[in-house]
């Protein structure tokens, strides 16, 4: 008798039936996340995440270039959000040389920012959706998306890898058509929000999906280190914007919304609430920018001259050639950290500087990394369309997460 | 009262004459049956293409797209250029794939759509074998696709596959019950199995379908269509394919023309199941006339009749599919066994109840006189 | 009459020979070129781990299982449903104690927990 006993107990614990690789080619892993699956019928046992099949190295790079040629670098890294990067990382190099940027162009940035977050929660709520079976959703999202990549493409000349931030500034001002758009843009934005919720919000089929699946209480939320949606989809109101405010997010009115289930559906709302929220943002921005500069008086340590002037003015070329050549070079030795909030988390850009023009040491502190890392807790135990959901509520990026 | 099939029809058009060219007759008789079964299998192809046509047709309405435009006017022959790409396109069979099963699978699932075909009356005396086991024939038939299914998610020796086999067989066995039990809901009513005779005992008015017959053959037709939804692997219980979550289901490892069967057999059986829900639930293609006595220009009527039917519904399926999210597995199942099945088996119990108190006679229905 | 269901047959004939045939002329047109990488089964750009046709979870059993006795069921109420309006009330009463024992089953089977998934 006891030794049957003994032999079933063994026999559950190690029971796989199937082992399953999800990704990094499947249609649901946002990229390539690979998640290696231990199933028992459709139910997972255990779940690991592999990552590293997108690593570019850009923490390396960074160091191998100067603080103005490896702005591009980050818009790589979310490239969903890459306004949001190059932000994060203008602040965080603005820091270090101990300037800041005029009052004008925090606005600019405060607005781009918030565009930026607009967009890629819209692109995250249409992979959610289209990840639980709410194809429409998916085209509904992208319509919007593609209003504010043309506002981006109008003020940048890039879509998608804007580098459009300078250190110490924005690059070129905002053209009065730009400002009229993002206005309009603001004030019709909540029309279209509703659109998306009455396909999804009360949903019977999409509750059931979302109620309930993938709880992270906040006391997890806190010891997994998560940030930005995640960890305020568990009830904890962390928000760098307004906990330590960079640009002019101390100078514009929001709220941060919270959950209190800590599931997907609360994930779900919060990011909706945080939509609503950007377009306010936008809109306030755009009634409060002010006149003046937009780049720091500083500025010509850190931006390199128009072409037409290195080509004619001998100091200009001399500038050129020196921040081409050796960055600029008037940092302080030491390290500084900063961390803005992206759409997906808390991002923190941390450099070593040896007072010459390239960062001693850069390191990248992404959300996707720390958010892939509670997967395994989300998923096991659950069905196998739970993992799908989890991943969209997730809402990695991996060219961030494996840098 | 003499009933016809449209194969005894061409079959006497055609006897003397071929009887005297010196064809022998079993011969006649097959060529005679083989023709209806032509003209449906080719109206059933046809109809999945124009599905196919509508589906993408309709998703880029509802999504703000414009959809297939380029081949054809309107795109309307995109499906035809579509098929030819999957004609062209190389035929993979993986190395530890169960080479027969694989080959075998798309048949099965292929055959078991268009036999459905068999008993659905199209309206007038259109219909290839009015069986007198019609409904039971076509549960029967239905239930082949699980094997079908099964076999090609286990052939392929892919997880993914596999996966999305063994939940079609759970899904499409748990959902032929609620099926099938709303459909004997119709069955007591008419007291026959055969399409034909349950289109016929309907009317040309909405009064007179049988979805209107009680309040419970109302509730049985709903069970029906989700049901059936169920059975055909549509959103929002696609899980088979939940090309989300298993890629492609039970077909990822198949390509070109098989991946293409697997296709036309499920838009075909959209088509089917339309037809079906149209003929016991709503009058079919019944104008009040008798089918196999009126003018020939009549009974054409009586068709496109039915086609008013059976379009919207496979409209609907579409537009289903393009709204709803997906159910999770589980949820699927526990909505069948928990709530499809005992109110299916409610409605059946309370439309013997309902005929029993009122004499087999409806709300607006009347018995025939016998 | 037999003749009834020979459209069965010929339907299963011509069902099949749409099948092979566009395969078959196919073949003509279509490249074949395999190679090992192309025959591997996919498993999201892995190279498979473990074995694929491996044991199901038992929950798909219960189902099975269930079906079985619940369509055995509707197989008993097809005849029943056919003659009822000849029979009436004593095929009702039958009918409905046949139900009431399924019932019972039924009921069991859900305070089991056969239809829960874990």
């Amino acid at each position: 008798m006891g030794k049957i006993e003994e032999y079933t107990v063994k026999r559950d614990a190690d029971r796989t039936d199937l082992k399953l690789n999800m990704g990094p080619q499947h249609p649901a892993t946002h990229g390539v996340l690979r998640l290696e699956l231990d199933l028992d019928g459709e139910i997972i046992r255990k779940c690991t995440p592999h990552i590293g099949y997108l690593h570019r190295g850009t923490e390396k790079l960074g160091e191998d270039r100067t603080y103005i040629s490896a702005l591009p670098l980050t818009d790589r890294l979310d490239y969903i959000a890459s306004m949001n990067n190059n932000i994060g990382y203008c602040v965080a190099v603005e820091k270090l040389f101990g300037i800041e940027a005029p009052e004008r162009a925090k606005y600019i940035r405060t607005m781009c920012a918030e565009l930026g977050r607009i967009s890629s929660h819209l692109l995250w709520l249409a992979t959610h959706a289209l990840d639980i079976g709410a194809m429409t959703v998916f085209l509904y999202a992208f319509r919007e998306r593609a209003m504010i990549m043309e506002m981006f493409e109008k003020l940048t000349g890039a879509r998608l890898t804007v580098s459009y931030p300078r250190i110490g500034g924005v690059r070129n001002d905002v053209t009065q058509e730009f400002i009229d758009r993002a206005h309009a843009f603001a004030d019709e934005f909540p029309t279209h929000m509703e659109e998306y919720e009455t396909l999804i919000d009360q949903n019977r089929i999409w509750l059931k999906r979302t109620k309930g699946i993938g709880i992270i209480t906040a006391d997890e939320a806190i010891n997994w280190g998560l940030s930005g949606p995640m960890i305020r989809g568990s009830g904890i109101a962390y928000d760098i914007r307004k906990h330590e405010p960079y640009d002019a997010y101390k100078d514009v009115e929001f709220e941060v919304p919270i959950g209190t289930e800590g599931d997907v559906y609360d994930r779900y709302r919060v990011r909706m609430i945080e939509l609503r929220q950007s377009a306010l943002i936008i809109k306030q921005c755009v009634e409060k920018l002010p006149r003046g500069a937009i780049l720091d008086p500083n500025a010509p340590k850190f931006t390199l001259p128009p072409k037409e002037r290195v080509m004619t003015d001998m100091e200009s070329l001399i500038h050129q050639f020196v921040l081409i050549t050796k960055g600029p070079m008037t940092a302080q030795e030491g390290e500084v950290y900063v961390a803005t909030e992206l759409p997906k988390g808390e991002f923190g850009y941390y450099f070593v500087s040896d007072g010459s023009g390239k960062p001693y040491r850069m390191r990248l502190r992404a959300p996707s990394f720390v958010h892939a890392s509670v997967l395994p807790l989300m998923c096991e135990g659950g069905l196998i369309a739970d993992v799908i959901a989890n991943i969209g509520t997730l809402d990695i990026v991996l060219g961030e997460c494996d840098r | 009262m003499e009933q016809y099939s449209a194969a005894e029809k061409i079959y006497e058009l055609f006897s003397e004459k071929a009887l005297a060219l010196g064809i022998p007759e079993p011969v006649l008789v097959i060529a005679a049956y083989a023709i209806p079964c032509l003209v449906v299998i080719n109206l059933i192809q046809g109809a999945a293409g124009m599905l196919t046509y509508a589906e993408r047709k309709i998703s880029a309405d509802i999504q703000n797209r414009i959809g297939a435009n380029r081949v054809g006017p309107f795109g309307l022959i995109q499906f035809l250029a579509d098929g030819v790409k999957l004609f062209l396109k190389e035929d993979i069979i993986p190395d530890a794939a169960d080479r027969k099963l694989f080959k075998l699978a798309p048949y099965i699932v292929l055959s078991s759509t268009v036999l459905a075909a068999i008993v659905v009356p199209f309206g007038g005396s259109f219909i290839v074998a009015d069986l007198n086991i019609g409904l039971i024939f076509i549960i029967v038939v239905s239930s082949l696709l699980v094997v079908g299914f099964l076999m090609s998610g286990w052939a392929s020796n892919n997880k993914w596959a596999l996966l999305g086999g063994i939940r079609s067989a759970a899904q499409i066995i748990s959902y032929e019950i609620p099926t099938a039990l709303s459909l004997l809901c119709i069955v007591l009513i008419t007291g026959t199995f055969s399409l034909q005779e349950t289109v016929m005992s309907q009317g040309l008015w909405p009064w007179q379908w049988f979805i209107f017959h009680n309040p419970f053959s109302f509730v049985a037709f709903f069970i029906f269509f989700v049901s059936a939804l169920a059975e055909m692997n549509r959103t929002p219980f696609d899980f088979p394919e939940a090309e989300s979550e298993l890629v492609s289901g039970y077909n990822v490892e198949y390509s070109g023309m098989r991946f293409s069967i697997f296709f036309i057999a499920e838009y075909g059986s959209i088509f089917i199941i339309s037809g079906l829900a149209a003929a016991v639930f709503l009058g079919g293609g019944n104008i009040g006339l008798d089918p196999y006595e009126s003018p020939l220009h009549m009974q054409l009527l009586m068709v496109g009749v039915f086609f008013a039917k059976t379009v919207p519904l496979c409209l609907v399926i579409i537009w289903v599919r393009w709204s709803m999210p997906r159910l999770r597995i589980d949820q699927m199942l526990t909505m069948c066994w928990k709530y499809f099945i005992p109110i299916a088996f409610a409605c059946l119990v309370a439309t013997a109840i309902w005929l029993l108190v009122f004499n087999g006679n409806g709300i607006f229905w009347r018995m025939p006189a016998p | 009459m037999p003749t009834e269901y020979l459209p069965i047959v010929i339907f299963m004939l011509v069902a099949t020979a749409f099948g092979l045939g566009s395969l078959m002329v196919g073949i003509i047109f279509r490249p074949h070129r395999p190679y090992a990488e192309k025959l591997i089964p996919y498993e999201s750009g892995n190279i498979p781990v473990g074995e694929t046709r491996s044991r199901f979870h038992i929950h798909f059993y219960i189902i099975a299982m269930l079906f079985l006795v619940f369509d055995v069921e509707a197989v008993f109420m097809y005849p029943w449903a056919v003659v009822f309006d000849k029979i009436g009330l004593y095929a009702y009463i039958e009918m409905i104690l046949f139900i009431l024992i399924l019932t019972v089953g039924y009921i069991y089977a859900w305070k089991k927990d056969a239809f829960k998934w874990d």
